[in-house]
């Protein structure tokens, strides 16, 4: 047993906070708001630490793409129990046009360096929404994918994944080395412990550039105006029936 | 939709930790960059804040209504797994190793979900379990340290009586020595956790003709016989947080329970007492927070005369008195506690920061319920448990009168060569 188990960590602004667009519809305001882990890195994290509790894994990679400040986000995944971290570093501006592709490129990049055997990731971060990178991931690595997973049972070379789709429930054997996104119902994330949160900070986190990785991060796609969702206009009320088919017939819908 | 639906019926459909979140996203946050907190207490803070809102938070108001909380004993297994009864209590000795800082935010983070769970919870890792790693042997620490950091015991602290209050020293419990053991007759008063504890420090006079200077501190079991609770006391605040009178009728305790020296109980005492005032004050300042986590979403979804009550000068003089008051409240009291960390624990600031969060977490909640107008005097919004909660930082470890004393005091011993 030597699997290596490498597990994306996106920092996004915090789930709590309140989005605003900036003034200049360039993007989202993100300075001073408080940023964490995506919701479903912390999930693929959890999972990625049961299966080194279970001994299925034998070493867990954290690994988060960004600004300095992800590396406080690799600290929370070494607090619940990754062994070792990966930052990428993208300085800001660069850091905002960042896209899963190029995250993808990184993540197989390090996959192959790393002799990793099973890649996991959010099935999508709460900020971009994108639901790409894992499925990027697999596809440069010419590796099995296994999406939207809700359950993993790893059974020597291959896995049996159970994934959430839009018709229930379907179960699917890959073989591994393999990419899987992790789907809300996986697991409950734990909190880290407080003895936890001490050793983390003794963790290595090791710090490398797109460029010492020979990978290309340039955007492919250009942002023209980021806008707030329309304001919805308050409706009215029918006093029956015949009065609620005679607007809809006005209005053009039936 | 039916089929599908019930594909999913043995699942829950949104897991714990998504509900919860989707309550929290109003909270105000914590400004931590402001503080500069240290890598580990910004984690720190993120976890119990987490931990608290996920739950704890829920369960608030019913804890007060019923003035009890059924999950306690879970609960505090839960605190105790994650590392957090042991906070100040060295790894060597099966602690955590953190700081009083640590302690401090993790006491805040709690008093802001449930004020009265937080304060169980800082007499149990503070007064009892500190005071027993600061004053403790090697036997007794091996003895009860255990199950008290992993959560499975409660501790509590009995130093007040009905007629010794501020007047703590006129203590009257009476510990009497026959042969190795002692045995104790009299009664405490308003101790936290009592009803509920397994461990209790005890302050006694064993020489009651040396006044402070003939008291001891014991280690009481209490299923000793001889030990009994007389009634669980109905608080205005605090509710759920058991506080009750003890009761020693011939309880024979042995003479190698005694914490510390016999006679020198009073050092025991007052060198815990500052460590007390200054961390949990760390409660105040939770409630601040969970004052201002009400009222700033309230302010700017409540319209009246078309515009966000938040837009009108009066509110918003009252939200920047709010803002001003409680970074200042948190700027001094955690100085106080930092310094704690670095050997320096100054009497008169650990009374002065208590002075200053008690006094502004009172009016901080009293201003909480005038922003919410009509809403903040019925039940079904919460700022007036605050209220009720926070009055407690006047009175518990010291009233305003005695700290206000103790800073009088220390600045007359100054000129007065005293």
């Amino acid at each position: 047993m030597a699997l290596r188990v490498l597990v994306g960590c996106k920092r996004v602004i915090d789930y709590a906070v309140k989005v605003r667009v900036k003034p200049d519809k360039t993007g989202v305001v993100t300075d001073g708001v408080k940023h964490s882990m995506n919701p479903f890195d912390e999930i693929a994290i959890e999972e990625a630490v049961r299966l080194k509790e279970k001994k299925v894994a034998s070493e867990v990679v954290a690994i988060s793409c960004g600004p300095k400040q992800c590396q406080e986000t690799l600290r929370t995944a070494l607090a619940m129990g990754a062994d070792r971290a990966i930052h990428v570093e993208v300085p800001e501006p660069e850091s905002h046009t960042l896209e899963p592709l190029g995250v993808a490129k990184i993540f197989s990049k390090l996959a192959k360096d790393e002799d990793v055997g099973l890649i996991i990731v959010g099935k999508q971060a709460i900020d971009d929404d994108c639901n790409q990178t894992g499925q990027l991931t697999a596809a440069l690595l010419d590796w099995p994918q296994a999406t939207f997973a809700s359950e993993i049972t790893v059974d020597g070379d291959s896995m049996k994944v159970i994934r959430e789709v839009d018709g229930g429930l379907e179960t699917i054997k890959v073989n591994m080395p393999a990419v899987v996104s992790a789907d809300l119902r996986l697991n409950e994330p734990r909190y880290a412990t407080l003895p936890n949160i001490m050793k983390a900070k003794k963790k290595k986190i090791d710090v490398k550039t797109p460029a010492d990785l020979g990978v290309d991060i340039s955007p492919r796609t250009e942002t023209l105006s980021v806008e707030d969702p329309p304001v919805r206009q308050a409706g009215s009320k029918v006093e029956d029936v015949s009065e609620l088919v005679e607007k809809l017939k006005s209005h053009g819908f039936v | 939709m039916h089929r599908m639906i019930s594909k999913y019926v043995n699942r829950p459909l949104f897991s714990r930790s998504f509900i919860q979140r989707y309550y929290l996203s109003n909270v105000a946050q914590v400004d931590d960059a402001l503080f500069h907190p240290t890598e580990e207490e910004k984690q720190l803070r993120q976890t119990i804040f987490k931990f608290a809102q996920e739950e704890l938070a829920p369960y608030a108001a019913e804890i007060d209504a019923k003035d009890e909380f059924t999950e306690l004993r879970s609960f505090w297994r839960k605190l105790g797994d994650m590392g957090l009864h042991g906070i100040t209590v060295p790894e060597s000795e099966g602690g955590a190793g953190g700081s009083y800082m640590d302690h401090c935010i993790t006491i805040e983070e709690l008093a802001r979900a449930s004020p009265s769970v937080g304060m169980s919870y800082a007499v149990h890792s503070n007064m009892c379990i500190n005071q027993l790693v600061r004053n403790g042997n090697a036997e007794q620490k091996a003895k009860y340290l255990p199950k008290l950091i992993s959560g499975e015991y409660i501790g509590a602290l009995a130093m007040s009586e009905p007629n010794a209050g501020s007047d703590v020293m006129s203590l009257r419990l009476r510990a009497e020595k026959q042969g190795n053991h002692y045995v104790l007759n009299g009664t405490k008063f308003w101790i936290t956790n009592g009803p509920v504890a397994d461990i209790i420090i005890v302050y006694a006079k064993t020489d009651p003709a040396a006044h402070q200077h003939g008291i001891s501190a014991f280690i009481v079991e209490t299923k000793t016989p001889g030990f009994s609770i007389a009634q669980k006391l109905d608080k205005l605040g605090l509710r759920g947080s058991e506080t009750g009178e003890l009761v020693f009728e011939d309880c024979k305790i042995p003479e190698e329970n005694i914490l510390g020296r016999v006679n020198k109980g009073v050092q025991v005492l007052m060198s815990g007492l500052d460590l007390e005032r200054g961390t949990l004050a760390g409660g105040a300042i939770g409630i601040m927070q969970s004052v201002v986590d009400v009222v700033y979403p309230y302010v700017h979804t409540r319209e009246q005369f078309d515009q966000k009550i938040g837009q009108f000068q009066m509110i918003q003089s009252k939200l920047a008195d709010m803002y001003n008051t409680l970074n200042l409240c948190r700027s001094y009291l955690y100085n106080v506690v930092r310094a704690f960390d670095r050997g320096v624990i100054r009497s008169a600031d650990c009374a002065a920061a208590g002075i200053l969060v008690g006094e502004n977490a009172t009016q901080m909640a009293l201003d909480g319920i005038q922003c919410l107008g009509g809403n903040g005097y019925i039940n079904d919004y919460p700022t007036g448990r605050m209220l009720r909660d926070a009055k407690i930082f006047e009175i518990a470890g010291g009233t305003q009168e005695i700290r206000k004393l103790i800073v009088g005091r220390s600045i007359n011993a100054h000129y007065m060569g005293k």
